[in-house]
């Protein structure tokens, strides 16, 4: 029973992560496009295509963080132990962020340009921070009797660093095909422009991590290269690259929803890559979330009230996203 | 300073900033319950305006929370990662569902509640309102049950050096829960009932007289003259839970240093605790006092902090000033109950200035009351943070003191600029009053209607800056 319940739970945590990933991933996109944005119009109508829903978008990280805790206590502790000051400061981005988002509309022309600062700055560097995380996460956490045993500066290394420009540039095209279907006019036809440079720098990104993690760890070479893994898993760097030639023309013909989809797809299929590096790994190199579970009382009992809930999210969520559909003009405000 | 101290001093400066806000939001949602059920039976149109003029204010509160609550779901981790593998089996699922509680709630009823007034019918929206007044208290319900239970843990095993919750009902219902549940939700009753009738004397102050601002006042001061001596009887129900069960927090709030001389423990009003010297220096007391009120009986003494080891004390100079502080307030929110009753019965309730000034001074004691009770509680817990179990010591991340140092220094000045700029707001909303008849143009919004999004900050309209 409790193996299951463990990979419930685990199913659950990645469900949420991926969820928050996707959702507050355009929406921090877009505080990353405000500086090429300088008019007052752009903004406002940018800032009105995720007004209404992107407050939800964090619950998922929120939950994610909770669900850990309750289910995973063991990797709760090590990962937010051992990566304390890029997580402080993805939380002290997110908190600026938020508030400024809502600030910003209630701001005076005065004080307007101080909560675009605050957008922008909140954004950058709660999404650089999230790389950083994730760089981190992969490279590995030592642990020694359940407790992180690493440097508190360990994250401070190249490929951590690396990740979290990778990231900007994921949020960043994320945002920008967002904007393409939800815009129109000489916005929507600037954001066309700045999608096919903005693939061009994540596909690069995808690349290097691609090979800097199979080189830096014997294991994850292992799980990819070894037979018969290899033709197993060959369909994801391919699907990979397939879905980038199909993004680059979708942006060159000016589709609209396209490359918004198959920016999805990237992300997804990026987010699966990872999953097939690190599994069952809750905390790399070698604490499988089996180990770090919590007992299957507490478990179970956290479970009942997730399965009755989450579903209504998702619901409300579906029908908030479903009611501020379409396009968002100048004149339209959302506050 | 060291590590461990920089660490509680982040948690309980990011905790202190939280807690405000819950509190306001868990009195308002049942004052806006109250307010809406007398407008549906008397139709009288100034509960409709107090209603919405609340509302708004709610709405702000409710956003901040969410805001500073996030930071609280990664503290535990972060900050107390020894104590999240011990501990974490119990709390976890505690604070997951206090976590899922809040999110059924922002997603079910919020939304009704914030923009669908025109939207449902008045019962339905009645009925949302009253969903999200009781959801707040589930809310509570979860977190005071997780903090209760490291003040009197029961309900689990330990196995290998990890804590395995064997019956949950016992975990939940734990010795000290009812009381520490009541008495916090009483309390942010009443904060909220001194900020809303501080607001009232505020406006009463400056000339602007109307039924809405009457009404808050009058409905503030009920308040205050009936709740405030419940608050007294739980909170002295609690102090001798908590007697039973902390004997050297007791001991430490009464700054009670030994038992050596036989006979009645007095009463010390004021004093300065000095851990060092083992005393209680300058002290004022009243003999036999200690021994009437915690055990009802004029011999018996009460425990001595030297009857435990110094390394098992809290610290008794602060404990025993938070929580004079608290009784202090506690009294006198009675007092302003008893001298609004008699001004009532006089005929001069919303004329008096003297009394107006004494409710406007009053505004904040609701919450410094809440914050002075929780240091009391927490340090009064150490130097264990699951009591008897584990030592907050052995709890702690293995942080630098660098690393703190930097966190902490920038968690002060955003949460000051950010919450700082949130209290400003709702001190402006506060300002414009409850206007006469501001119930008929609502707000019409919110998911479905495509010009306001259902957030909560974006119910109230009015500019946060001048201009």
């Amino acid at each position: 029973m409790g193996i299951e319940l463990s990979l419930i739970w685990a199913v659950i945590i990645a469900f949420s992560v991926m969820m928050y990933v996707v959702m507050d991933g355009f929406d921090l996109g877009i505080g990353m496009l405000y500086p090429f944005f300088r008019e007052r119009g752009d903004r406002d109508v940018m800032m009105n295509t995720v007004a209404p829903i992107w407050d939800g978008n964090e619950t998922w990280l929120v939950l994610g963080g909770a669900g850990l805790f309750c289910a995973f206590p063991v990797a709760y502790a090590v990962v937010l132990s051992a990566l304390y000051l890029p997580l402080m400061f993805m939380l002290i981005g997110l908190v600026f962020r938020g508030v400024a988002f809502e600030f910003r509309f209630k701001a005076s022309e005065h004080w307007r340009h101080v909560w675009d600062k605050a957008f922008i700055g909140g954004s950058l560097v709660a999404t650089f921070a999230q790389g950083v995380v994730l760089g981190a996460f992969i490279n590995g956490l030592p642990v020694e009797g359940d407790q992180f045993a690493g440097g508190s500066l360990d994250w401070l290394a190249p490929f951590p660093i690396f990740c979290g420009f990778g990231l900007v540039a994921a949020y960043a095209l994320l945002g920008c095909t967002w904007l393409i279907m939800r815009t129109e006019g000489p916005l929507q036809e600037r954001m066309h422009d700045l999608a096919r440079p903005l693939a061009l720098v994540l596909l690069a990104v995808i690349g290097v991590v691609s090979l800097w993690t199979p080189l830096a760890h014997g294991a994850i070479a292992e799980r990819w290269f070894s037979l018969p893994n290899l033709f197993w898993l060959m369909p994801v760097p391919l699907l990979v690259l397939l879905t980038f030639q199909q993004l680059l023309r979708s942006v060159a013909r000016y589709d609209n929803a396209k490359p918004f989809v198959l920016t999805l797809v990237l992300i997804f299929l990026g987010y699966a890559g990872l999953g097939i590096s690190l599994w069952p790994n809750i905390v790399p190199p070698d604490v499988t979330f089996w180990d770090a579970a919590a007992p299957p009382q507490s478990q179970g009992f956290a479970l009942v009230g997730a399965l009755l809930i989450i579903p209504f999210i998702l619901g409300y969520t579906a029908w908030s996203y479903y009611v501020f559909r379409g396009k968002v003009t100048h004149d339209q405000g959302y506050h | 300073m060291e590590a461990l101290d920089l660490a509680r001093i982040q948690f309980a400066f990011t905790i202190s900033f939280h807690i405000l806000y819950p509190a306001i939001t868990i009195g308002l949602a049942s004052y806006l319950a109250v307010l809406e059920a007398l407008w549906l039976k008397t139709e009288k149109e100034v509960y409709r305006d107090l209603y919405h003029f609340w509302l708004k204010i709610f709405a702000v509160n409710f956003g901040m929370g969410v805001v500073s609550g996030l930071v609280m779901a990664y503290q535990f981790g972060t900050n107390w990662s020894r104590f999240s593998t011990f501990a974490g089996s119990v709390t976890g699922p505690l604070l997951t569902y206090e976590v899922l509680t809040a999110f059924f709630l922002e997603a079910g009823f919020l939304g009704v509640m914030l923009f669908g007034w025109n939207r449902v019918g008045p019962r339905l929206h009645f009925f949302a309102t009253v969903m999200v007044a009781i959801g707040t208290l589930i809310s509570t319900f979860w977190i005071l049950a997780s903090n209760s239970w490291m003040h009197t843990p029961q309900g689990y095993e330990i196995i290998d050096g990890r804590v395995i919750p064997v019956d949950w009902l016992a975990v939940i219902f734990n010795p000290s829960f009812p009381y520490r549940l009541t008495h916090m939700a009483v309390a942010a009753f009443l904060a909220t009932a001194f900020f809303v009738g501080a607001s009232a004397a505020w406006h009463l102050l400056r000339g602007n007289d109307n039924p809405g601002v009457r009404k808050m006042l009058s409905m503030a001061m009920w308040m205050a003259l009936l709740v405030a001596p419940i608050q007294a009887v739980i909170g002295d129900a609690h102090g001798l839970n908590t007697l039973q069960h902390q004997p050297a927090k007791i001991a430490a709030i009464e700054g009670h240093w030994s038992n050596d001389e036989p006979g009645p423990t007095p009463l010390i009003l004021f004093g300065w605790p000095d851990m060092e010297r083992e005393e209680t220096r300058f002290a004022v007391e009243i003999p036999v006092l200690g021994s009437l009120i915690l055990n009802h009986s004029l011999t018996e003494p009460i425990p001595a902090l030297k009857d435990f080891a110094p390394e098992d004390r809290p610290n008794s100079t602060v404990v025993f000033w938070t929580f004079r502080i608290m009784v202090a307030l506690g009294l006198l929110m009675i007092f302003t109950g008893l001298w609004s009753l008699w001004l009532r019965w006089r005929g001069r309730l919303f004329q008096s200035r003297a009394f107006l000034r004494l409710v406007l001074a009053m505004g904040p004691s609701g919450l410094i009351a809440i914050l002075a009770g929780w240091f009391t509680t927490e340090i009064g817990r150490q130097p264990w943070i699951v009591y008897g179990l584990m030592r907050t010591r052995d709890a702690v991340s293995a942080h630098s003191v660098t690393q703190l140092s930097v966190t902490l220094v920038t968690f002060v000045v955003v949460y000051f600029f950010v919450f700082g700029i949130g209290l400003v707001y709702v001190l402006r909303l506060v300002r414009k009053g409850p206007v006469p008849h501001e119930g008929r143009e609502t707000n019409d919004g919110g998911a479905g209607r495509p010009r306001t999004p259902a957030r909560p900050l974006s119910a109230p309209e009015e500019r946060v800056d001048e201009g």
